[in-house]
């Protein structure tokens, strides 16, 4: 199927900023769902308040528009009610980690079979430009103005801590490698965390200097790497440009680190029904 | 009525009831004294093939049964004041989607945590102001075993019938007590069914483009429709606009859908009304006490009354502004500072003859504690 067909042409254009990432992240969504074969009618998306969340409206799957921080809430309503639906979570970095933390890590707990897509840019794009829990020591926000003192998740580590079975990291830089994890995560049956840092030019990039959303882009993929392949300490003009980062002395790792399996929520509760109907 | 009869507590009538009325999906975090009704469900949902989940919070809670409820369940959570609280916002986005669910709220001392094993009725006007924004909102209550199964049923009913969130406001005592429960036989009460759209598969479906008769029918979430849902105000797509006519067509709707049917949700008891002089007016467990007195000056031959209010909101005005015209003095016996004695001034032609008659001490209102109000009301002082 034409990638058009996925869209809702008729509540374009979107109101996202000129190079903001969220538009590639839809990109990449389409993409893997378009591999994948699944009719439109089996897949569910639900999100919560931001910028990022608006993406639901565009898409002509059965779509749910929240509340902040609370999609993966109302997902799980969905998901334990009709098993067979794909229900995926596209989530701002505020939304799924700042208010919605307590269902993000829940939901991982849980191993509910949902795709969690976290959009990372950093900052409330929504809003205007406050720090999120994602933005970091020593970046500047509108709440920020002294620089963030702080500190920040990592996504990847908090959902593998919390329970996730299928973890991984991309960004809008990497859109093909992105898909692909999208698509992995939708196969997978579990929790799965997909974190796709993004860019938000308009407030992130200018408080904090990176350029425009080319600049951004640029700098996404210096700063990143495959899992496991190549120490920062190689790339001088890097450790110039991002104190943080020398602190670190790694780049940021993008790849599938967590890939297991645990039973699923949903199947244990068809096990409770069989449990409760023999009487056991 | 025939059926079978079970000694329980109030919180086991209302899971009777809302599994006769087919709930078959309950989210919950557990709060005293709300608490038996969630682990009941617990027990008998999975029984009956239905879903039950115990989420990470009331927040979760509410949201989980909104999303259930969507796809086509009929769905319940129980809780109580701090609980209900945390519940607010999603409360605001069903009532905005219209998406129908029932809301237990069985009622202890607060403000905070206050004191969660003891009664109040604290709970009134935060049910009808909770959420923020214009709005409307419905709730029932009773103040017995079999009345809280006849209106967890009703909440179901109404909820589906008008597709807006519906509010059971009990309270510790009632949800405690334990007395007799006769349970209807199946098909003894009528039970709604859910709405669904007509339209068929591959055509156009608008989730909020109203029938002739101003019904909006449903189809499943995650069936042959796709459409959107937001909590933005929205047009019949579900798709977000703030387009003025838009914004005011839809407040309207949500408001006058419930307001402009008070009398036909009005649900109530009456006890010798007619030519009483003194006209009590109560609910909850409140109301059993001030049966009690009722019952006591009447056999006495004095002209004592009582209007048992099981519809809170929306008020019941009309009904109440009717059965106080020829009364000399209007008694509310309720377990706050006056909520429902608020409303019921506001009802009446005459509002310097209404008196509240209450207790707000954790400890049920009883018989001698409206005698005393009574008293002062007739001049014998205290
Ligand atoms: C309960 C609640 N608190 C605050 C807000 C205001 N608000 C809307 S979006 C948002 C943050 C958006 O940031 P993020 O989730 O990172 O997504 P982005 O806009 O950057 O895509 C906030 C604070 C809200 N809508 N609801
Ligand atoms: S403000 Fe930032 S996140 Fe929001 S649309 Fe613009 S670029 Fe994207």
């Amino acid at each position: 199927m034409a990638l058009k067909n996925y869209i809702r042409e008729r509540f374009f254009p979107h109101f996202w900023c000129a190079g903001c990432g969220h538009g590639i992240v839809m990109n990449g969504l389409i993409r893997a769902i378009e591999k994948l074969g699944l009719s439109k009618n089996d897949v569910v998306m639900v999100s919560g308040i931001g910028c990022s969340s608006r993406i639901t409206g565009y898409l002509d799957f059965h779509t749910m528009h929240t509340l902040h921080g609370r999609a993966l809430a109302f997902a799980t309503g969905i998901k334990l009610s009709r098993q067979e639906l794909k229900v995926i979570v596209p989530m701002g970095d505020g939304d799924a980690l700042a208010i919605g933390g307590n269902h993000f890590i829940h939901a991982a707990r849980r191993n509910i079979d949902i795709t969690a897509i976290v959009m990372n840019n950093r900052i409330y794009g929504m809003t205007g430009g406050q720090y999120s829990p994602l933005s970091g020591y020593g970046t500047m926000a509108s709440t920020a103005p002294y620089s963030n003192i702080d500190q920040s998740f990592d996504v990847v580590e908090l959902a593998a801590a919390a329970g996730a079975t299928f973890v991984a990291r991309s960004t809008t830089y990497n859109v093909i490698e992105m898909a692909e994890m999208i698509q992995n995560a939708i196969l997978h049956k579990g929790f799965s965390v997909v974190e796709i840092m993004s860019q938000c030019p308009t407030y992130f990039g200018r408080r904090n200097k990176l350029g425009d959303a080319v600049d951004m882009l640029k700098y996404m993929n210096r700063t990143t790497t495959t899992i496991g392949s190549q120490w920062i300490d190689e790339d001088q003009e890097l450790i110039e440009i991002d104190s943080e980062a020398k602190e670190e002395q790694l780049k940021i790792e993008r790849g599938i680190f967590i890939r297991k399996e645990r039973p699923e929520y949903c199947a244990a509760y068809d096990e409770v029904i069989r449990r409760a109907k023999e009487g056991k | 009525m025939k059926g079978i009869v079970k000694f329980v507590q109030g919180n086991e009538a209302c899971v009777e009831g809302a599994l006769y009325a087919g709930l078959d999906f309950f989210a919950g975090y557990p709060i005293t004294p709300s608490t038996e009704i969630a682990e009941h469900l617990a027990f008998r949902l999975p029984k009956a093939g239905g879903k039950f989940i115990q989420m990470e919070d009331e927040i979760a809670s509410m949201c989980a049964i909104v999303g259930a409820s969507l796809t086509g369940r009929k769905v319940m959570t129980a809780t109580s004041g701090p609980g209900f609280s945390l519940m607010q916002e999603a409360l605001g986005y069903a009532i905005m989607t219209e998406i129908p669910c029932v809301i237990v709220n069985v009622q202890r001392g607060g403000p905070s945590t206050g004191i969660p094993t003891h009664v109040s009725q604290g709970d009134v006007n935060q049910t009808r102001w909770g959420t923020h924004g214009d709005h409307s909102i419905i709730a029932l209550t009773a103040s017995n075993n079999q009345d809280v199964f006849a209106m967890t049923v009703e909440a179901f009913n109404i909820s589906e019938t008008y597709r807006t969130p519906v509010v059971l406001l009990f309270d510790e005592v009632v949800g405690h007590m334990r007395e007799r429960l006769v349970l209807p036989q199946k098909g003894e009460i009528p039970i709604v069914e859910r709405l669904r759209t007509s339209v068929k598969a591959g055509v156009d479906y608008h989730p909020y483009l109203p029938r002739e008769d101003g019904r909006l029918p449903m189809s499943d979430f995650g069936g042959v429709h796709r459409y959107n849902v937001t909590g933005l105000y929205h047009d019949m797509w579900g798709f977000p606009s703030d387009d003025p006519g838009v914004v005011h067509g839809l407040i309207r709707h949500l408001v006058d859908k419930i307001e402009n049917r008070t009398s036909q949700l009005a649900r109530f008891k009456d006890f010798y009304t007619e030519d009483a002089e003194f006209l009590l007016i109560s609910y909850g467990s409140a109301a059993r006490s001030a049966r009690h007195i009722v019952e006591r000056r009447h056999r006495r031959g004095e002209k004592f009354g009582l209007l048992e209010l099981m519809t809170l909101w929306p008020f019941p005005y009309d009904l109440v502004k009717q059965k106080a015209a020829g009364a000399r003095y209007i008694v509310v016996v309720e377990m706050n500072t006056g909520q429902i004695c608020q409303s019921v001034r506001l009802a009446v032609d005459r509002p310097e003859r209404v008196f509240l008659a209450n207790r707000i001490d954790g400890v049920l209102i009883n018989p001698t504690d409206i005698q005393r109000m009574l008293h002062v009301i007739g001049g014998k002082g205290v």
